[in-house]
């Protein structure tokens, strides 16, 4: 990796500290749900079919079993859109009367340990009378297809369109028409920690704690609390240490009820742990998809017009909270990405088939849809005989704010600059003189472009836009200093590995005058916490910062005028430094440890005029902000095995004010991992029987360190105004431009060949099998 | 992914391990050396053995010595132990030159020589080499003991001709000629995979042409082997790309490919021509 990032140094904000979060996990102290000691173990029974009616399931005498005949009362989860032709569909907790997928559970076996629970679940014998399942998308919009639920019709579940009112006619009169028919195959978010939860019941109180590797904690409270059919305040929900989400722990985990249920029903203590093989089989699919785009150029390659058509497999069920819709409308929504078209047209479907059901992951669906848009403007450029680079100098965005064709408002950016930044620091033309200088040895190295917007830290509004019932967006931060001195910050998201403790800590610091090492980020546990939504979608930092900042300058005036108070001193004279006030320009200054004792414990001297105690709430629900990059791999792919190691990455950055440098590149390291793994590497594989052939992490390729190359991270920092702490989220970014890019050095390196990769992963049988069909004659 | 249950038993020595496996071995008894194939297999239970005989206590199975021409390799050598030069000669520098190639350092720390080959992974690399080299198979039982040739001992995908109460005692691999050449390479999608095809070639130069070649493919086949018709189009030819291209040409015309979703039958031949092709050049 290249020398990390350094920050400015005078202020907290922008300094590269070291994450406050890791002493603890590096020396084995953090605690994950599954160290957590219980009186029962669960293991799932699973189906082993794709879909069927279930005729009987037949337990060893005296086991301890759960079916969906239990769960009398309990209701389906049922998550809702209001908009795109939404149709809802209700998801058992347990399978009822029919599977809809392999890894469906359909029964909860209860014993006293893991390994007795799953020597009881190994003989349970579950009968199925098997029909043929959907595995495939264009399978199950076909004309006679079965219907996965018989009230959604030809399969498709949620269905979103866009026709631009000039679109016909540019059409039209375009010069070009490029073409571009993409394939994004199934992958699992593979998150280190596979899900976990731990639901103990409180005789005292007749409350139940459930600890869980989740992302929302509030959203499961009231999910659960809401399928069980009893207050919320029953109900604590912790998210302790998690080992990483990447969006597969947003969504609600069926198996997370039953656990509630089970610790309500019997008053004890339950837990499961998921292994592997049910994570790549049950624990949420993402990515799978067909994308066909035209684009319509002028004469002089400026795009005018972009056609889209969009199927996104979403499985059998939809999921909470977020919906199906998840994956067929952000990408209609960002489709043309950084590129200024006014004209669009687009028909996105989510379909229902008899697979696992979808959830976000990292990125959602810009991984694909900027693979795509990435790799029409590389073909673009191949018919109009032009340089990629100068094919996106022609229609990058560069006017800011820019509403889209899709009334989206892009604010401050830098797309054309950080292209220009990566094309100067990666060398392009020496590296074109050694591309020929190796062809003509036989090697086939290529270099690829992907220039892309990222939408992060987005409110309400948008989610609104989306229609979903469950409308996420605001964040809130209860932040205050206790009778010590010590500050505390209370939030509403959830972070799980990305250093958000010490971000936030960062902010505090430079508004109270402290370190952050004083500060405490309390985070994860409903009862401790104010509501929030969590962390996903590139939000925490700019939704959770600014709602800390709020706070923060909220603490800081009452810090001031308690200093005022006590010091006899006009306000504006009063600075915070060094966990002090002080009077500019004299000696005189009082700690804040003392301000705090007084605020507490001698609040009869403010006389009235300032309330006790320190305690100041921060609420913020942005309008949203794009970040962007350009990311360049350089690729050696071997023609004789289609083996394609990656050489070199490099990335121009842009995500406004970077509050820790040293976490902002680890962020984007991580994603560009997950990225060169979308991109090579991963890929769930169904048989046509719906079974999966890829259930373990010998078949289902996470890269190894081996596999990524070094990364070099360039930054530009544009100050936005539509963030108030100026920064930009750019948790997803990485995975969002590497596939791209690879792919396009792909095709790059093979170009002598005439072939054209337009699927992911880009296996090596892929590679081969593209050259062998064009005959090889390089 | 907890194992079913099933009873552990330490013996000490050899007389004791071949006693238990020989009353165990009816009841699904199996031995248990490094652990790093078949504790996987049990904890998807794959394998449920009910009982396992782990060897790693007993004595005398560490050997790993020269005698009588062959370098003798107990059943408790791990593959680490090749990380450095075990004997002088190409075949040391061959073995320290393929033991990179299997799997993670950590399993590479637990796994045994033997236990690779009882477990007869069609991709394994020491299955390779004894099959490659013509190595002896020592196996052990309260019946006796018996030798068994390389190129009859693999039966197939996971599948030796080890009788369930046998004990794999030590493997024997003959030594190399002092100006034997070997290459080796393998095809996989991520370092430390298993090969989805590898190819490990020795030969020697006499009178600038190619003699003794012989050529071994793994990965592609139910079993790793020789390929006659790759050593015929080296033989007796000088040793340069012209011959090693009819050599890889040769193999993959001669194998009989293992086909899955990742990999086509003429994909797995691409896969052979390359890894042949490679081998020979490393050797050269
Ligand atoms: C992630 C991963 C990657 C791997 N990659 C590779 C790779 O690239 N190449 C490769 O070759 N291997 C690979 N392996 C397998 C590894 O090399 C194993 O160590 C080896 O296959 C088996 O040796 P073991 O000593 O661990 O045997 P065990 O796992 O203990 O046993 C395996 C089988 O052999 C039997 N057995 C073992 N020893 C004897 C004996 N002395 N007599 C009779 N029967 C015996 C056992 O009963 C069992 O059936 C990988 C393993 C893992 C987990």
């Amino acid at each position: 990796m290249s020398a990390p990032t350094k920050g400015s140094g005078t202020t907290w904000v922008g300094r590269a500290i070291r994450r406050l979060e890791d002493p603890a996990l590096v020396t084995g102290q953090g605690r994950f749900t599954a160290d957590l000691p219980a009186a029962h173990w669960v293991r799932f029974v699973r189906s082993s079919v794709a879909v069927g009616k279930i005729t009987n399931i037949a337990a060893p005498e005296g086991a301890h079993v759960i079916t969906a005949a239990d769960l009398k009362g309990v209701k389906r989860i049922r998550p809702m859109l209001h908009k795109f032709n939404y149709i809802p569909v209700e998801q058992p907790i347990l399978a009822e009367d029919v599977v809809r997928f392999v890894g469906e559970p359909v029964a909860a076996v209860v014993a006293m340990s893991e390994e007795e629970a799953e020597d009881i679940a190994d003989q349970i014998e579950v009968e199925i009378a098997e029909t043929k399942p959907l595995v495939d998308a264009r399978d199950a919009i076909a004309k006679g297809a079965t219907l996965v639920h018989a009230q959604v019709p030809i399969n498709v579940i949620v269905e979103g369109k866009v026709r631009t009112p000039d679109f016909d006619a540019t059409w039209k009169g375009a010069h070009k028409i490029i073409k571009v028919d993409a394939r994004s195959r199934r992958q699992n978010a593979t998150p280190m920690e596979a899900r976990a939860g731990h639901a103990i019941y409180e005789a005292s109180t007749g409350r139940v704690t459930f600890t869980c590797t989740t992302q929302m904690p509030h959203l499961m409270r009231t999910a659960i609390a809401d399928v069980l059919g009893f207050p919320e305040s029953d109900l604590r929900v912790i998210a302790p240490d998690v080992g990483g989400g990447f969006g597969q722990k947003m969504s609600l985990a069926p198996e997370y009820v039953v656990l509630v249920w089970l610790a309500r029903k019997f008053k004890s203590s339950f837990a499961w742990t998921e292994d592997r093989r049910e994570n790549l089989i049950a624990g949420f699919h993402s990515r799978d998809q067909h994308v066909t785009l035209e684009g319509a150029f002028d004469k002089n390659a400026k795009l005018v017009a972009l056609n889209a058509d969009i199927l996104a497999n979403i499985g059998a069920y939809s999921c909470f909270p977020t919906t199906c819709g998840v994956e067929p409308l952000m990408a209609m929504a960002e489709m043309p990405g950084p590129y200024d078209v006014r004209q669009y047209a687009c028909l996105s479907r989510g379909v229902i088939t008899n697979t696992c059901p979808m959830a976000p992951y990292r990125g959602v669906s810009r991984p694909v849809i900027t693979f795509v848009l990435e790799r029409l403007m590389d073909k673009a450029a191949a018919a109009f005989g032009i340089d990629p680079i100068e094919i996106r100098r022609r229609n990058l965005i560069d006017k800011f704010p820019y509403t889209s064709a899709m009334g989206l408002v892009f604010d401050e950016a830098t797309y054309k600059q950080t292209m220009e930044m990566a094309v100067e620091h990666i060398g392009l033309p020496a590296f074109r003189v050694r591309q020929k200088e190796a062809r003509a040895k036989g090697r086939h190295l290529g270099i690829g472009f992907a220039t892309f917007s990222e939408r992060t830290g987005y409110g309400s509004p948008a989610f609104a836009a989306r229609g979903m019932e469950i409308t996420p967006g605001w964040e809130t931060v209860i932040l205050s200093i206790d009778p010590s001195g010590f500050v505390e910050a209370r939030i509403g998201s959830s972070p799980h590995g990305q250093g958000l403790r010490t971000t936030l800590a960062q902010i505090i610091a430079d508004e109270l005058g402290i370190t952050p090492q004083l500060i405490k980020v309390i985070h994860g546990d409903t009862d401790r916490a104010p509501y929030g939504w969590g962390t996903f979608a590139s939000r925490s930092l700019v939704i959770s910062g600014g709602a800390t900042l709020i706070a923060a300058r909220k603490v800081r005036a009452k810090l001031i005028k308690i200093a005022s108070h006590m010091l006899e001193a006009a306000p504006e004279d009063i600075v915070l430094e060094d966990g002090a006030a002080k009077v500019a320009g004299t000696d005189r200054s009082i700690s804040i440890a003392k301000m705090a004792r007084e605020a507490y414990h001698q609040t009869h001297r403010f006389k009235g005029e300032i309330e006790p105690g320190i305690t100041e709430t921060g609420t913020y629900d942005p309008p949203g902000t794009f970040s962007n990059a350009c990311h360049v791999a350089i690729v050696d792919v071997d023609v004789e095995t289609g083996r394609v190691a990656v050489e070199k990455f490099l990335v121009a950055e842009d995500a406004g004010l970077i509050i820790n440098p040293m976490i902002a590149d680890g962020q984007v390291h991580g994603g560009i991992a997950q990225g060169i793994g979308n991109a090579l590497l991963e890929e769930i594989i169904y048989d046509s029987d719906g079974g999966i052939l890829t259930a373990t992490l010998a078949d289902y390729l996470p890269p190894t360190a081996h596999e990524i190359p070094p990364i070099e991270l360039h930054h530009i920092e544009t100050h936005t105004s539509a963030s108030i702490t100026k920064a930009k989220g750019l948790g997803e970014g990485g995975t969002i431009g590497a596939p791209a890019a690879v792919i396009n050095a792909i095709n790059d390196a093979l170009s002598p060949f005439g072939v054209s990769i337009d699927e992911m992963p880009a296996t090596p049988q892929r590679i081969r099998a593209a050259l062998r069909a064009a005959g090889e004659a390089a | 992914m907890k194992p079913a249950p099933f009873i552990h038993h330490v013996p000490k020595t050899i007389e004791e391990a071949l006693a238990i496996l020989a009353e165990v071995a009816p009841q699904d008894g199996r031995v248990l050396a490094g652990g790093q194939s078949l504790v996987p297999i049990m904890a998807f239970r794959m394998a449920r053995p009910a009982h396992l005989v782990d060897i790693n206590e007993v004595k005398g199975l560490d050997k790993l010595a020269v005698e009588g021409g062959k370098l003798v390799i107990g059943a408790r050598v791990r593959h680490a132990a090749f990380h450095k030069n075990v004997v002088d000669g190409p075949l040391g520098k061959l073995l320290t030159y393929v033991v990179r190639h299997i799997a993670h350092y950590p399993i590479r720390m637990r796994g045994t020589f033997c236990g690779s080959l009882a477990h007869a992974d069609p991709a394994s690399e020491w299955c390779l080499v004894a099959a490659t080299l013509g190595g002896e198979i020592i196996a052990k039982s309260k019946r006796g003991e018996r030798v068994i040739a390389a190129a009859n001992f693999f039966e197939g995908i996971m599948s030796t001709s080890l009788a369930e109460d046998e004990l794999l005692a030590e493997a024997r691999l003959p030594l190399l000629p002092a100006d034997a050449k070997f290459g080796f390479y393998e095809f996989n999608r991520r370092a430390g995979d298993f090969a989805m095809a590898a190819a490990l070639v020795t030969y020697r130069v006499a009178g600038g042409k190619i003699a003794d070649a012989r050529v071994g493919v793994g990965g592609a086949e139910d079993r790793p082997r020789r390929i006659p018709e790759a050593e015929a189009a080296l033989n007796g030819k000088a040793a340069g790309d012209e011959a090693f291209r009819a050599a890889a040409e040769a193999a993959a015309k001669a194998v009989d490919p293992l086909e899955d979703v990742q990999t086509s039958g003429e994909y797995r031949r691409d896969l052979v021509r390359a890894v042949v092709r490679r081998a020979l050049e490393h050797s050269a």
